[in-house]
Parts: C-alpha cells; sequence; structure tokens
C-alpha cells in the first residue's frame, strides 16, 4: 500500500529540488543596486503609507468557517460516493442514500440560514 | 531495469513535460491575444518568438531580489515555493495513457498509481492556498494582503463545488482511482462523462477558471485595483515561480476535466490502443482546455467580487448538491451498475 506512494516521493524530491534552487539561483546571480525607497511597499509612487499589518472585514474570517463546515461534509459523502454502486448491488441503496440524503439536508438547511442571515453577500 | 530507475524516469519525464508546457503555455498565452488583438505578439527571439520563454527565463534569473522592508524574510521566500510545489506535485497521479514496458519492465504511464487519486489531487492541490495567502502577507503591502486574502477566499469558495462535481464522476465510476474512472469511459465517444453529467461538467469548468485565478475570475491580480495582487512585490525567480506554479495548476486542472469528462487517454472505439496513442489523445484534448483558458481571459470581461462570492455560494453549491442528489439518487436505484 504504501509502497505505491514510493514514486510520489521521488517527484517531491524533483520538485523541491526545481523550487529551492530557483529561489536560491536569482538571490545568488541578481545584482544589487541600493536605492532610495527601493525597498518600501508599492503604492501607487506615493511613499507608502502606515503599515500593511492592519485589521481586515470579518467577511473572509465567515468564508473561511463556511468553507470548513461544507468541506467536512463533501469529505464525509466521498467513502458514500466512491461505494454508491456496491451497495445498489447488495440491495441496500435506497436506506443508505436515504440517510445521505438526510445528512445533506441538515447541511441544506444550515446553507439557508446562513443565506437568509445575509452571510453569503459579500456587500452588506 | 531496476524499478527504482523506472520511477525515476517517468517523475523526470512527465515533470519535465509539465514545466516544458507550462513554459510553452506562456508563450502560447502572449500569441494568441496577439492574434485575438490584431497583433503580432512576440517574434523576435528565435523562429515566429518560439525561444522567448527561454529568454524569459534567462532574465528573471539576473533580475535583482527585492525584499520590501517589513516583510517576513523567511515567509516571504518560502511562499513562492510553497505555492508552486503543490501544483506541481498534483501532476503525480494523472492517468496519461495505459500499460507500456520501460527497459523490461511493466508499467503504466503515471508517476503513481494510487486507489485514491482522485483525493490525493484534491489533497495536494488545495495546500496551494497556503503560498498565497502567506506571499500575500509576507510582503507588507496593503496590495498584496488584499489579493492574498482574496486570492484565498475564492480558491476556497469554489473548491467546494469542484469536489461536488468531482463526486458525481466518483459515484458514476464507483471508485476514486483516475485509472478506473477513465476505464469506465472506454469503449466510444458516446460513454464520455460529459454525456451523462453535462451539469458537473459545466460546474468543474467554472470551478477550474475560479481554482486556478484565471479570467474572468481573476480577482487575485485584478490590475485596475489590486496592480499586481499578493505577487505585487515579488521579482526575480521568486516571481517566476509564482507564475510557473500557476500554469502547471492549470494544465493539471485541464487533465483533470480530460479525465473525468472526455474519457482520458481512451481513443474512442480503439480500447487497445498502444500507449503513444493514447497519450497523443490526451494530450490533444487537454490542449482544447488550455486553449480554451487563453481564449476566455482575451475575450470576456472581469467580475465583480461579491458577483463571484454570490455565483460561488449561492448558484454553483447547490447546483453541485442537486446534481449529486440526482446522481446519488439514480446510482442508489441501480443504473449505473455494472
Amino acid at each position: 500500500m504504501l509502497f505505491d506512494y514510493a514514486p510520489i516521493l521521488i517527484l517531491f524530491g524533483l520538485v523541491l529540488g526545481f523550487a529551492v534552487s530557483n529561489v536560491l539561483i536569482s538571490e545568488l546571480l541578481g545584482r544589487r543596486r541600493k536605492a532610495i525607497g527601493k525597498e518600501t511597499a508599492y503604492e501607487c509612487g506615493m511613499g507608502a503609507i502606515g503599515n500593511a499589518r492592519l485589521r481586515l472585514s470579518i467577511h473572509f474570517y465567515l468564508v473561511a468557517v463556511l468553507f470548513i463546515l461544507f468541506d467536512v461534509e463533501s469529505l464525509l459523502l466521498i467513502p458514500w460516493a466512491a461505494t454508491a454502486n456496491e451497495f445498489a448491488q447488495a440491495g441496500v441503496g435506497t436506506t443508505v442514500f436515504l440517510e445521505v440524503v438526510g445528512f445533506v439536508l441538515v447541511l441544506g438547511v444550515g446553507l439557508a440560514y446562513v443565506w437568509r442571515k445575509g452571510g453569503l453577500s459579500w456587500d452588506r | 531495469m531496476p524499478l527504482f530507475f523506472v520511477w525515476l524516469l517517468k517523475a523526470a519525464l512527465i515533470y519535465g513535460g509539465m514545466l516544458g508546457l507550462a513554459a510553452g503555455m506562456t508563450l502560447a498565452e502572449r500569441k494568441v491575444s496577439a492574434w485575438i488583438q490584431w497583433r503580432i505578439g512576440p517574434n523576435r527571439v528565435g523562429p515566429w518568438g518560439t525561444l522567448q520563454p527561454i529568454a524569459d527565463g534567462i532574465k528573471f534569473i539576473f533580475k535583482e531580489e527585492v525584499v520590501p522592508a517589513g516583510a517576513n524574510p523567511i515567509l516571504f521566500r518560502l511562499a513562492p515555493m510553497m505555492s508552486a510545489i503543490p501544483a506541481m506535485l498534483t501532476v503525480a497521479v494523472i492517468p496519461f495513457a495505459g500499460e507500456l514496458s520501460i527497459g523490461g519492465v511493466e508499467t503504466t504511464l503515471s508517476i503513481a498509481d494510487l486507489d485514491i487519486s482522485a483525493l490525493y489531487v484534491v489533497a495536494i492541490g488545495g495546500l496551494g492556498v497556503y503560498g498565497v495567502i502567506l506571499g500575500g502577507w509576507s510582503s507588507n503591502s496593503k496590495y498584496s494582503l488584499m489579493g492574498g486574502l482574496r486570492a484565498s477566499a475564492q480558491m476556497i469558495s469554489y473548491e467546494l463545488s469542484m469536489i461536488l462535481a468531482m463526486l458525481s464522476i466518483v459515484v458514476m465510476g464507483g471508485s476514486l482511482d483516475l485509472r478506473v474512472l477513465t476505464e469506465a469511459q472506454a469503449g466510444g465517444l458516446h460513454e464520455w462523462n460529459i454525456w451523462s453529467q453535462p451539469l458537473a461538467f459545466l460546474l468543474f469548468l467554472i470551478a477550474t477558471f475560479a481554482e486556478t485565478n484565471r479570467h474572468p475570475f481573476d480577482f487575485a491580480e485584478c490590475e485596475p485595483e489590486l496592480v499586481g495582487g499578493f505577487h505585487t512585490e515579488y521579482s526575480s525567480m521568486k516571481f517566476a515561480l509564482f507564475f510557473l506554479g500557476e500554469y502547471c495548476a492549470m494544465i493539471v486542472m485541464a487533465c483533470l476535466t480530460v479525465t473525468f469528462f472526455l474519457g482520458g487517454g481512451e481513443v474512442p472505439w480503439w480500447p487497445s490502443a498502444p500507449w503513444f496513442v493514447q497519450l497523443g489523445a490526451f494530450l490533444a484534448k487537454t490542449s482544447i482546455f488550455l486553449f480554451l483558458f487563453i481564449w476566455v481571459r482575451w475575450t470576456l470581461p472581469r467580475f465583480r467580487f461579491d458577483q463571484l462570492m454570490g455565483l460561488g455560494w449561492k448558484v454553483m453549491l447547490p447546483l453541485a448538491l442537486l446534481n449529486i442528489f440526482v446522481t446519488g439518487g439514480l446510482a442508489s436505484m441501480g443504473v449505473y451498475g455494472s
């Protein structure tokens, strides 16, 4: 089983080598010239105002939380999806499907609630 | 030939091929955009500008490294790698073609054959979002920060629809192995999943555009608003690494679309085609979607960010849930059973 993953380890070695050497090569070969203001953050030609470590809109946080909720849902659906045909052949397809429907409905209600509360409208 | 060298050869060839294709895509993007806009495009370096990507690469290497003041020096250097590595790793499980023999060892034309390869692609591909958000945060620039946050919000939102669209294909094929899903579509044009799952195909295609931050969803680097997005402050090879990672992600997404919906390397009505014919068929199908990526970019206008989130959560997610509902219901009645 674990043996199947060995070629991926080889690819990982190649990819890591490529990525690290890419970052290092221009660090070593690129030229360096100092100039006033070169290291300030780009703000359309003006001097940078303040720091970029800001407090930001809660929207981004809400999206992340919603993502986790629905990602776990799809994660739990994966084992069923891969075996739905076998359940049908064993004659328990309908029972298993109804259980999945119940599970998805609970999360569907959750989605409807968030939608109704305006959690999905970005401009609110 | 020992098994290790077979693995190394396959990994090196497929990975090298993907990097070459990514470099070719940067040229194709500029050439096709030039044709669409009635310009000539790059034509100075080599015949028809074909050596342009090499010239670009050499130029990137000798460009100056600029690390902005106040940037986190470690994360700033780590972020391009964290963005590119997952995109390049996902190519490992793409089943390009069937059996072949390398130096007496019977093997298949993919770097690794896992029985959960669909899950592997989703899991590793999802890691790319860390590089984007870390690159945006560590630069200590407001444009980078906003671009990184936007890109991550967009990528995780559309990942849901993508996984659910993929699941309906998994239900039909009854496996998480991409090779089994491909073989389930063998036999002819009418067996391709695009006919039985048109909604899933549409959702998956739209999600791939959003996942790779491509037009019309390229809010991560929406020039009039955010300058360069999360890589505003990046220069030299570090920028090139972000760029390459993006194109590799595009190539993998196009490969996945072909595997799920267009029968992968299967040649219609020729199930026992030799591996090089299958590889050719796979690449021909993939190039259709790669061209589509470019064509859409230079044809459609950009969305607005609230429209993008609205489309993802209010249209695509309910439709994807409905689709898996119907597919699962049919499967439970034994429609797809073999």
